[in-house]
């Protein structure tokens, strides 16, 4: 079953707000009954100060739904409306100590049923452009439709792109053959990857059959190289790694921007963890600044 | 308290008398079967009587007709690869819509590569219609390789009538495979008065060990082996074999035939026995598939306007093991592919719920489920928006409908 946390736990057998609210002044419908998951989120707003004073849900959906249903009633009590909807579906999973990249579309969901009571309460009509596929890429929580639109923005043609542009499979890279099928379901077929130009210095030795041991300088220099690599990637969610200490199998790095304390952090790493282990040929773990022992 | 399993259709113990009868070939009787020299004789010699018992449990007519594969899952791409690798004239398969992702699947890939598959729908109790197979049979004829009809589905228990589809394939001159993964140890079966040329079964599936299945083969039947390598298995299947696992499987065969009868009369009671229990205390609930026509142990039973997670979820917290017949619980936010085939709407086939007992329940236990469950039921359908106090809202599908539905 989910791997799912002591808190994810807690707010499902103990869902906090649960159950209709008595004069509700905002009230959001979202989710698929298809899909299994939609909420019902029901707000009462103090038309003074704009201020959620209650909020309550109702959910048919898997435990993760319940308790992201759980949690968001928790985090909006007491905010404005305009507080309100700078909660992401990020801080819904961040409050619950994360989700499973399976399980991220409930806090998305929890999200939007913010905003459909918001403006069910402005008076607004709500229309999301909400559409989501099957996950490719659990490595980087990567869904199908997110790889097809970037695939047509920007023309992509081979896997090696995609992974570029988007980050799926760059980790594990068990989702390669998907992300193909994917191509071929936009372009109508796959493009071969171009040859990859010889891009080894000429004054480094060529690859020898049997790897000789790196050197702890040519060690250091390949990690660093291979962050490079990975860096592009990390910048377009807008964030950023940097190598902090090598202590022989632990690698820390700290990561910064929207990367940093995210809960997609720890799934970072884990495909940073991936392309090391192969750059380098050994098995190494890469850990967070934090974790390093102070001394 | 002692957990409570009822989810032996996802897998089963292995028989205590399975894993002793297994261990020495762990041990003492490591041997390669293929060794001229006596540590591979005697290992030899078990596997011969391990194929005899699996022969026995299958009513085949020869034991060279039994030849030992990894898993149900591997019978199954086994016997489909085959079949179109041997008649390449013929490239169209004829199967159902609620298979098994191991047939399912790769039919799809096979799609893909240029095959054309039929699938065979489903009516609302999972049944296929005869004559739709009648007409599919006498529309492609010689074109079709094969045809894969499970002997039962794995979510719902429904039977299939394969001997009479064999029969019908069989006047076209055409083969015939079944997935009976589910059906081997919990059905008499009696394949050589039968005209079913391949099928697939899963040691897993009834009390032997994980990782070992068989897949029968007619005598006469047009193969192409999937593993091509040493003489194993007649050449059929290279690889040296699993002997432990084979052993294993052959004394749960044996066991499966002894139990036989209890199988179809004392699970089959409890089975009732929980449906019944269940059904009387939680409105707003059925039971899916062919309630006349099924395996014994297994009942799928759908409680509207909650989802199977939360289900489960508190089951497991009261140490009570079932399946859900949603896939959420794979990653996937689909309802299961037999649910929707079967016509079942989303509000009640996310809210299956898939109990399948064995030998080793009791009366204690399935009372104990009976108590739990509607409580469960209860608790969520209090969160749900489709549910007001003790029972749905009038027009439940009018009264919620969430963007995006
Ligand atoms: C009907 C059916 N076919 C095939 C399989 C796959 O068997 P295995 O797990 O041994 O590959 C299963 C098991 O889940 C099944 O229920």
């Amino acid at each position: 079953m989910w791997d799912y946390s002591e808190k994810v736990r807690e707010h499902f057998f103990n869902p906090r707000n649960s159950g209709p609210l008595e004069n509700a002044n905002g009230t959001g419908d979202v989710g698929s009954i298809k899909c299994g998951d939609a909420l019902r989120l029901m707000l009462k707003v103090n038309p003074e100060t704009e201020i959620i004073e209650d909020a309550h849900f109702q959910t048919f959906g898997c435990g993760s739904a319940i308790a992201s249903s759980s949690a968001l009633t928790e985090i909006i009590k007491g905010k404005t409306l305009d507080e309100a909807l700078q909660v992401s579906n990020q801080d819904i999973a961040d409050y619950l100590d994360g989700l499973p990249p399976e399980k991220m579309h409930c806090s998305v969901m929890g999200r939007e049923a913010l905003q459909a009571a918001v403006a069910n309460y402005r008076g607004e009509v709500w229309s999301d452009d909400h559409e989501e596929g099957d996950l490719v890429c659990k490595c980087f929580a990567i869904d199908a439709v997110m790889i097809e639109d970037t695939i047509r923005a920007n023309g992509l043609k081979t896997r090696e792109e995609v992974t570029n542009y988007t980050k799926a499979g760059g980790g594990c890279s068990a989702c390669h053959e998907k992300i193909e099928d994917v191509l071929i379901a936009v372009n109508g077929r796959l493009y071969s990857s171009e040859p990859k130009p010889n891009k080894a210095p000429a004054n480094l030795p060529s690859e020898s059959p049997v790897k000789p041991k790196l050197t702890n300088y040519q060690r250091i220099r390949k990690i660093e190289d291979t962050l490079e690599a990975i860096r592009p990637m990390l910048q377009r969610d807008h964030g950023d790694v940097t190598l902090i200490e090598v202590d022989g199998k632990k690698i820390y790095v700290a990561l910064s921007g929207a990367c940093q304390g995210c809960q997609m952090e720890a799934a970072t790493l884990g495909g940073i963890q991936h392309k090391l282990v192969e750059a380098l040929g050994e098995l190494v773990q890469v850990l967070p600044v934090g974790a390093m022992a102070h001394n | 308290m002692k957990p409570i399993y009822m989810d032996n259709n996802a897998t089963t113990a292995c028989d205590p008398a399975v894993v002793e009868a297994m261990l020495p070939f762990f041990t003492e009787q490591f041997g390669n079967a293929s060794s001229i020299h006596s540590f591979g004789a005697q290992v030899g010699k078990a596997l011969k009587e391990a194929r005899g018992r699996v022969q026995t449990l299958l009513g085949a007519a020869h034991d060279s007709e039994i030849v030992f594969t990894s898993c149900g899952t591997e019978s199954d791409s086994t016997a489909i690869l085959s079949a179109i690798k041997a008649q390449p004239e013929r490239r169209t398969i004829i199967t159902t819509v609620v298979e098994h992702p191991a047939i399912l699947t790769l039919c799809d890939q096979l799609e893909k590569e240029g095959y054309v598959v039929h699938k065979l729908k489903v009516n609302k109790k999972g049944r296929v219609d005869l004559d739709e197979y009648k007409s599919l049979l006498g529309q492609f004829g010689d074109r079709v390789a094969i045809v894969s009809v499970m002997w039962a589905n794995n979510e719902t228990g429904t039977l299939f009538p394969v001997e009479e589809m064999a029969e019908m394939a069989h006047e076209k001159g055409i083969m015939f495979h079944t997935d009976a993964v589910q059906a081997v140890g919990k059905l008499p079966i009696d394949l050589k008065s039968t005209r079913i040329d391949m099928l697939s079964l899963s040691g897993h599936k009834l009390h032997a060990p994980k990782g070992i299945g068989v897949l029968y083969l007619r005598r006469n039947t047009r193969f192409r082996p999937l593993l091509r390598g040493g003489h194993q298995e007649r050449g059929r299947r290279a690889g040296t074999e699993n002997s432990a696992s084979i052993v294993g499987l052959g004394v749960a065969c044996e066991l499966a035939m002894a139990h036989m009868e209890a199988e179809n009369t004392v699970v089959k009671r409890l089975r009732d026995r929980l449906e019944r229990g269940i059904l009387g205390k939680v409105p707003n609930a059925f039971v899916n598939g062919d309630t006349l026509y099924r395996l014994p142990n297994t009942a799928s039973i759908a409680f509207e306007y909650v989802e199977g997670e939360g289900i489960l979820l508190m089951l497991n917290k009261q140490g009570i093991a079932a399946s859900s017949g949603s896939a959420c619980t794979s990653g996937s936010l689909e309802p299961s592919h037999v649910m929707r085939a079967m016509g079942i709407p989303y509000t009640a086939a996310h809210g299956t719920i898939r109990f399948s007992l064995s030998r080793y329940n009791t009366e204690e236990e399935v009372d104990r489920v009976i108590a739990a469950v509607p409580p469960v039921i209860a608790q969520l359908r209090k969160l749900s928006p489709y549910w007001s106090g003790e029972g749905p809202v009038p027009n439940p599908e009018q009264a919620f409908q969430p963007e995006y539905a």
